[in-house]
C-alpha cells in the first residue's frame, strides 16, 4: 500500500513538474543562445537550422514563421529598463537609436502576436515613417492616448510587447552586445 | 522515513525532467496550429499565394510584420525541382526558405541576390545529385537552393516603408512564381546553342 502510493505521488510529481516546466518554457519563450542588448533580446539562432529543440516547439507552438538569418533579425521586448513589464495603460517611451541596418520596422503585438485595434490603424513604424531629431535619433511614444509626434497607439491593452526587426543588417549569431549595437532607450512615462 | 520521501521526491524530479525534454521535442511533430498546418488550407502546393495583410481580426500567422507584403508558395518537391522567380520591390524584398517544421534554413534579400529579379532552383539533395555536371557549369548563375525537406514553405516577403508603397510591394510579390520544373531527359549531348542572355542591371 505504502508502495502504491509512493509510485504514485512520484508518477504525479514528474507529470507536474514535466508538464509545468514544458508550459513554462514555451510561454516565456525560453531558447538557447539569446542576444540580450538592453531590455531587448533576440534569438538569431532560432532563423536557422541549428534552432535548439526549444526554439523549435515554441515556433511550433505559436505557428510563426521565425524571422530567417539572411533576411533580418528580431529584438523583442516585453519590459522598459527598470523591469516593469510594458502596460498598455502608461505612455512608455523608445527613444534612441538602432543598430546598422538598410530598413527596420517596431511593431506593437499582443501576447499572442496579434495586431492591436486602434482608432488610426497604426501598428507600427518603419524606419522611413519615423520622424527624427537632428542628430537623427527618434523617439516614439507608445501610449494610449494621441501624442504628438511618433504614436504608437497601445489600444488600452494591459500587456504588450514591441518587436525590433533590422533587415539586411551585420546583427546576427556573432554579435555581442556592446557600442556598435546600440538599442533604443525604454522608459515608462507615466501610468494613470 | 524522511529517506523513503527523499528517494520519491528525486525520482519525481528526474522522471518529470524526461517527461520535460519528451515533451520539448515531441511538440513540433505533434502541433496542430504550426504555421504550414495554418498555411495549408489557404495555399494549394506549388502555387504563390498572396497572403492578406495581417489586421487586428484576422492574421493567417501572429507576428507578421504589417509593413511587409508577403505570399508563400508551399512546395512539395516530389514531383521534381522548383523554379522560383520573384521580381524585387522598390525597397527591399526578401525570399526565405523553411522546412516542413517551420525552421529557417536559407534566406536571401535583394541586395544578396544583386538583381531585379530573384531566381533560384529549389530542390531536394537527391534531385541535386542528378543534375549534370556540365549544367551546373553552364548554369554558373543560376542559383540552386537544397531543400532538407520533400515539402516546405517559401515566404516572399516586400517591404513598403511608407504606406503609400504597399500596392507596389503588393505587386512585386503577387508577380512571383514558383512552378515545378518538368525533369529534363538525361544524358543528352548538349549541342544546342544557348541564346546569349542580355547582361541584368547590377544595383
Amino acid at each position: 500500500m505504502r508502495l502504491l502510493f509512493g509510485t504514485l505521488f512520484g508518477l504525479a510529481l514528474a507529470a507536474v513538474v514535466g508538464l509545468g516546466l514544458t508550459y513554462y518554457a514555451l510561454t516565456r519563450g525560453a531558447a538557447f543562445g539569446g542576444l540580450s542588448i538592453e531590455s531587448w533580446t533576440a534569438w538569431p539562432k532560432s532563423g536557422t537550422t541549428d534552432a535548439d529543440p526549444y526554439a523549435r516547439a515554441s515556433i511550433a507552438r505559436s505557428g510563426r514563421l521565425p524571422t530567417a538569418m539572411g533576411d533580418g533579425v528580431s529584438f523583442t521586448l516585453t519590459s522598459d529598463d527598470d523591469g516593469k513589464s510594458l502596460d498598455g495603460r502608461c505612455e512608455v517611451v523608445v527613444s534612441g537609436v538602432t543598430p546598422a541596418a538598410r530598413f527596420w520596422t517596431v511593431t506593437l503585438y499582443n501576447r499572442d502576436g496579434g495586431l492591436v485595434a486602434n482608432s488610426t490603424n497604426r501598428y507600427g513604424f518603419t524606419s522611413q515613417e519615423v520622424v527624427r531629431h537632428a542628430d537623427g535619433s527618434f523617439e516614439i511614444v507608445v501610449a494610449p492616448r494621441a501624442n504628438p509626434g511618433n504614436w504608437l497607439p497601445t489600444g488600452g491593452v494591459e500587456r504588450y510587447e514591441l518587436i525590433l526587426r533590422l533587415y539586411d543588417t551585420a546583427v546576427g549569431v556573432s554579435t555581442k552586445a556592446g557600442r556598435e549595437v546600440p538599442m533604443p532607450d525604454v522608459t515608462t512615462r507615466s501610468c494613470p | 522515513m524522511i529517506l523513503r520521501w527523499a528517494l520519491l521526491i528525486f525520482g519525481g524530479l528526474l522522471l518529470g525532467g524526461i517527461v520535460h525534454l519528451a515533451a520539448i521535442i515531441i511538440l513540433p511533430r505533434t502541433a496542430t496550429q504550426d504555421a504550414f498546418a495554418r498555411l495549408t488550407p489557404i495555399a494549394p502546393v506549388n502555387t504563390i499565394v498572396a497572403l492578406p495583410a495581417p489586421t487586428p481580426e484576422k492574421a493567417v500567422m501572429p507576428f507578421m510584420d504589417p509593413a511587409f507584403a508577403s505570399a508563400v508558395c508551399r512546395y512539395d518537391l516530389s514531383q521534381g525541382p522548383l523554379k522560383l522567380t520573384v521580381p524585387v520591390s522598390p525597397a527591399y524584398t526578401s525570399v526565405s526558405f523553411y522546412t516542413r517544421n517551420d525552421i529557417a534554413y536559407y534566406a536571401i534579400n535583394d541586395r544578396a541576390a544583386g538583381r531585379r529579379v530573384i531566381e533560384l532552383d529549389l530542390m531536394t539533395t537527391a534531385q541535386h545529385d542528378q543534375v549534370p555536371e556540365d549544367e551546373e557549369v553552364t548554369a554558373a548563375d543560376r542559383l540552386i537552393v537544397e531543400s532538407p525537406t520533400p515539402t516546405g514553405i517559401i515566404a516572399i516577403r516586400a517591404m513598403a516603408p511608407e504606406p503609400g508603397l504597399m500596392r507596389a510591394a503588393q505587386a512585386a510579390v503577387a508577380a512571383s512564381r514558383c512552378a515545378t520544373q518538368q525533369p529534363e531527359p538525361p544524358a543528352r549531348p548538349t549541342e544546342r546553342t544557348r541564346p546569349l542572355e542580355p547582361t541584368r542591371p547590377r544595383r
